[in-house]
């Protein structure tokens, strides 16, 4: 099957590779999928805790090139926004953006699922610290 | 020099050789007569050219030329050989047994004729790839009319014991057919000497044409019938009709005779290419698994689960390299290899399968090229994968707790 200019562009160049601190509490990590599955997306988010707004993100992926490129694509789109910006953000765009045919639409889910998974880590490990803030 | 992209899925088929192509050329236009034309010089010449590739054929897999039976491939012959044998046995008995790493022209075949009141034995593969013996031994019943069991496999390129398949099924009266697709003119095939009653072959995976093939059907001891399943004019002594395809079989004849010329050097050729690729690859990575067995494979075979990497994405990196992959991504199913998950080494290990298929015309040059590339490639991906990280950091992948999807 041919791949999308894009697609081949953030397989080539993927932005954003590697790994932040996951016992840092403004860190959210997030990881879905399974191996036997064929995909497994590991998505981080930096988040300042005065701002609210997504610093850095990084990520790896084992899967397909359009896996690939979902979680790349979906750390440039996550830096920059507040993370209840980055909750809206939808499978859809990315499909768009890359334009992933039919069968690769699951490869977009799977990176939003990735984001939400990283925001609701950060937002657990934020409230842990504001219930130890209150009760201190 | 190297000449892109290098060709090495010779499972899938084989570039022809011209050899080939210059032995067919003149039945197109000058000889294109039909073979069954028995009253002018244009259908002698035809079948004379038909009869001498069967003679071919039949040379190559140690038959006599009145067992070759021409057809469209190897799909065909395996349609024929079981539903022909299922219909014409049906006094005999239902039951037919055959292995769950079969290709799919004999596995689809198996679950249509379920349908039609047959009851088939899928039997499960030793993690080597190589059916149980004994599991077939006590398969069999006094229902059992048929074996039907794979000569070499064409993802991980493990060589049943055909032989001794062939004694067991002697011993109890029962029909052996093989899909010798990708053993035949690679490795040494015999009849007789391997106890075969029925046997699938095609051209185009030994580089002839695509869109022919032959079914070897047995006629002493015992001697073999089938149910034709294309009626016609009656062609093939009635087992296959349909004009025949005289550039094609006289291109499978070609094939088979050159096949069988080679084979002796091309088997140790091939062999010492696919040592050196798995050496070279094994070197410089860790976490390599070869699936199937290396002592009874084919000499051009090589099937390899680089973990933590995804075959498609892998196959993206080396996009001037021709290979197939045993992942989901790359089949039209969205399922992977059910060869390779019948080895029982995991899902995981299938998505992460790449399968070499080294030809007549694989240099090593382009063997030293891939090595290089793939060793790249998989290098760079298992820097982006999380699961190669997790396994450095130490954690247990089977102990996660996947969000399966």
């Amino acid at each position: 099957m041919a791949y999308s200019d894009k697609v081949l562009d953030h397989y080539n160049n993927p932005r954003n590779v590697g790994s932040l601190d996951k016992k840092d509490p403004d860190v959210g990590t997030g990881l879905v999928g399974a191996p036997e599955c064929g995909d497994v997306m590991k998505l981080q988010i930096k988040v300042n805790p005065d701002t609210g707004i997504i610093e850095d993100a990084k990520f790896k992926t084992f899967g397909c090139g359009s896996a690939i490129a979902s979680s790349s694509l979906a750390t440039e789109m996550l830096k920059g926004r507040t993370v209840d910006e980055a909750l809206q953000i939808k499978n859809t765009e990315i499909v768009n953006e890359l334009s992933l045919p039919p069968v690769k639409i699951h490869c977009s889910v799977l990176a939003e699922d990735a984001i939400k998974a990283a925001i609701s880590d950060y937002k657990a490990k934020a409230g842990v610290d504001a219930g130890a803030a209150q009760t201190a | 020099m190297l000449k892109f992209p290098i060709y090495l899925d010779n499972h899938a088929t084989t570039p022809m050789d011209p050899r080939v192509l210059d032995a067919m050329l003149p039945y197109f236009q000058d000889l294109f007569g039909n073979a069954a034309s028995r009253n002018h010089s244009f259908g002698w010449a035809a079948e004379e050219a038909v009869e001498k590739a069967r003679k071919q054929v039949a040379a190559l897999i140690g038959a006599t030329s009145k067992e070759i039976v021409f057809t469209s491939g190897a799909t065909e012959s395996n349609n024929l050989a079981i539903k022909g044998a299922f219909e014409m046995y049906a006094q005999k008995g239902n039951h037919i047994i055959t292995a769950a790493t079969e290709h799919k022209a004999v596995l689809d075949t198996c679950k249509r004729l379920e349908k039609h009141g047959a009851r088939v034995t899928y039997l499960a593969v030793r993690p080597d790839g190589l059916i149980d013996l004994d599991l077939l031994r006590e398969s069999i019943t006094d229902k059992t009319i048929l074996v039907s069991i794979m000569y070499g496999n064409n993802e991980i390129g493990t060589v049943q014991d055909i032989p001794e398949i062939g004694r067991i099924c002697r011993e109890r009266g029962v029909l052996l057919h093989t899909d010798a697709t990708q053993a035949a003119g690679k490795i040494p095939v015999n009849v007789n000497s391997d106890n075969i009653d029925l046997l699938s072959l095609s051209g185009h995976k030994m580089y002839g044409p695509k869109g022919v093939g032959a079914l070897y059907v047995r006629r002493k001891n015992p001697r073999v019938q089938l149910t034709a399943q294309i009626d016609g004019g009656g062609h093939e002594r009635g087992m296959r009709s349909g004009t025949l395809n005289v550039p094609g079989i006289v291109g499978l004849g070609k094939a088979a005779e050159l096949s069988a010329q080679l084979m002796p050097e091309e088997s140790v050729k091939h062999a010492a290419m696919r040592d050196r690729l798995q050496s070279l690859l094994t070197a410089e990575l860790d976490e390599v698994y070869i699936n199937g067995t290396m002592e009874r494979r084919l000499p051009h075979n090589l099937n390899i689960s680089f973990a933590y990497v995804e075959g498609e994405s892998l196959l993206m990196g080396i996009n001037d390299i021709a290979v197939s992959s045993g992942s989901a991504c790359t089949s039209a199913t969205l399922e992977p290899s059910y060869v390779l998950k019948a080895l029982g080494a995991g899902d995981d290990l299938a998505h992460s399968s790449i399968r070499f298929g080294i030809g007549r015309f694989t240099t090593e040059e382009e063997i030293d090229y891939t090595a290089a590339k793939v060793t790249d490639v998989v290098k760079k991906l298992r820097e982006l994968s999380p699961l190669y990280e997790m396994v450095k950091e130490g954690i247990d992948l089977t102990k996660v707790e996947w969000s399966a999807h």
